[in-house]
């Protein structure tokens, strides 16, 4: 009988192991002393970031976009993702939030409470935001409008529910290495902040391996299939992506493509979001895209 | 408006029944609806495309062009497209459509996003041929009018 205790004893000495090493993590407000909010400066990441095409209501056009209310589904082959409210709302919302709770929710995945959350929130990429882009984030989000609908519960399944998982995801998926490396031109550096970063590109333009980890090698933006299942995002590495630096700006300005078709899905909504920044960035975003290598 | 809204829908009620009849008849092929609504795309981004190089000033202005350009894009957006989205021709029931299913659960969404493209349209045509600015202006409306049917209604490439 006492291999059978010791066997147990082993079992929660692993368990307790395994949890204690994929533990959320999180900063000491530390992280961003000293720092001054610059409301005009988050407006740019938020739109950069795309905060609101997810989170606001579904099918917000105009300034409603701003009411950031959640409720959009995202379905995924894990089960389907609920945006929750991060409006300005102290209850329903994120409204009490210090920028500390942001730099953790965006940094860590981790949540004022200590939770993991689910990558679908794509910290993988806003991982790379600067501290005071998210103290500038933090300060604009504050400007916005509250809104009392609750958030909804992710409709997602075992062994997907146990957020103690996410620990070992992000243990391997996540960390701040870039993937577009070397000696780059500063408007490189900027693209890569945007599309590595702030724009989240590679969440549905690059493939996801059977835990869905982005594939960060050659894959690199290679396009994906949809994850909800319909359809899927396009290559954005030559050969395929043979649009010139004008024409990429061009699309992410007016949407309208080379071939006159328009932008359409959640990349419209992207567009409506790039056609806010300034031209630079939109540059930025196209020298990236053409500083690409050829993918498999 | 309210004419083209009437006509819109009663037609694309008329033409759904005609549709599916044709839909059943091509095995293999794509149906002739959805040939023509896809022809009927190319057409639109043909003649924009003639306006957009100008907005662009890649070719250079000329007013006659510009204004048979946005003619022919009122006279497509004015045209009953009803039967082009005949039933059982979404992604759901063929290859070689992106056409979501939203379309035919949401008809009214669709009439509306059509009377929209319809009125972007007559203003590039009224404003195509008054010169240079005046087409650039007209131009973001006539992509947003585009643009909101494909972000609805279009399954991601």
């Amino acid at each position: 009988m006492r291999w059978i205790i010791r066997l147990a004893v082993l079992a929660v000495i692993v368990v307790a192991a395994g949890l204690w090493l994929t533990r959320p993590q999180s900063d000491a407000p530390d992280v961003l002393a000293g720092l001054t909010p610059d409301p005009v400066h988050g407006e740019t990441v938020f739109a950069a970031a795309g905060c609101a095409s997810c989170h606001m209501a579904p099918e917000a056009e105009d300034d409603a976009k701003l009411v950031l209310a959640g409720g959009q589904s995202f379905p995924s082959p894990f089960g389907t993702f609920k945006a929750p409210n991060i409006s300005t709302d102290p209850e329903a919302g994120i409204g009490d939030w210090a920028a500390i709770d942001l730099w953790n929710a965006l940094h860590h995945g981790t949540s004022p409470e200590g939770q993991h959350y689910y990558p679908v929130l794509p910290y993988g990429a806003y991982i790379h935001m600067e501290p005071q882009d998210v103290v500038d984030l933090h300060a604009y989000m504050q400007t916005l409008p509250a809104d009392p609908t609750p958030s909804q519960a992710h409709e997602v399944a075992f062994p997907y529910n146990l957020r103690a998982g996410v620990g070992a995801w992000k243990m391997l998926f996540h960390d701040e290495e870039w993937v577009m490396d070397g000696d780059l031109s500063p408007e490189l550096v900027r693209g890569r902040m945007l599309v590595e970063g702030m724009g989240h590109c590679a969440e549905c333009h690059t493939p996801r391996n059977a835990l869905g980890g982005l594939e960060t090698g050659a894959a690199w933006l290679s396009g994906a299939p949809n994850p909800a299942g319909r359809g899927s995002f396009p290559d954005l590495t030559p050969p395929e992506m043979s649009w010139s630096e004008d024409e990429l700006v061009e699309y992410f300005t007016s949407g309208f493509t080379p071939e006159f078709d328009t932008a359409g899905g959640h990349m419209a909504l992207v567009v409506e979001n790039l056609a806010t920044l300034p031209e630079d960035d939109r540059a930025a975003i196209a020298a990236y895209i053409k500083a690409l290598p050829i993918s498999e | 408006m309210k004419k083209i809204r009437t006509m819109l829908m009663g037609l694309a009620a008329t033409g759904a029944l005609a549709g599916s009849a044709l839909a059943e008849s091509h095995g293999g092929e794509l149906p002739m609806s959805v040939k023509a609504r896809q022809s009927t795309m190319t057409l639109y981004a043909f003649n924009l495309g003639t306006l957009g190089a100008m907005a662009q000033e890649k070719i250079p202005y000329d007013a006659e062009a510009a204004s048979a350009a946005a003619a022919n894009l009122a006279a497509l957006t004015s045209m009953n497209q009803g039967p082009m989205w005949a039933p059982g021709t979404s992604t759901e029931d063929l290859e070689g459509t992106r056409a979501l299913p939203e379309i035919w659960t949401d008809m009214e969404g669709v009439i509306e996003n059509a009377v929209a493209l319809n009125e972007a349209a007559a203003a590039m045509e009224a404003a195509a041929g008054e010169g240079p600015d005046s087409l650039k202006a007209a131009m973001g409306p006539l992509g947003s009018a585009c643009g909101d049917c494909h972000k609805a209604y279009r399954e991601p490439d």
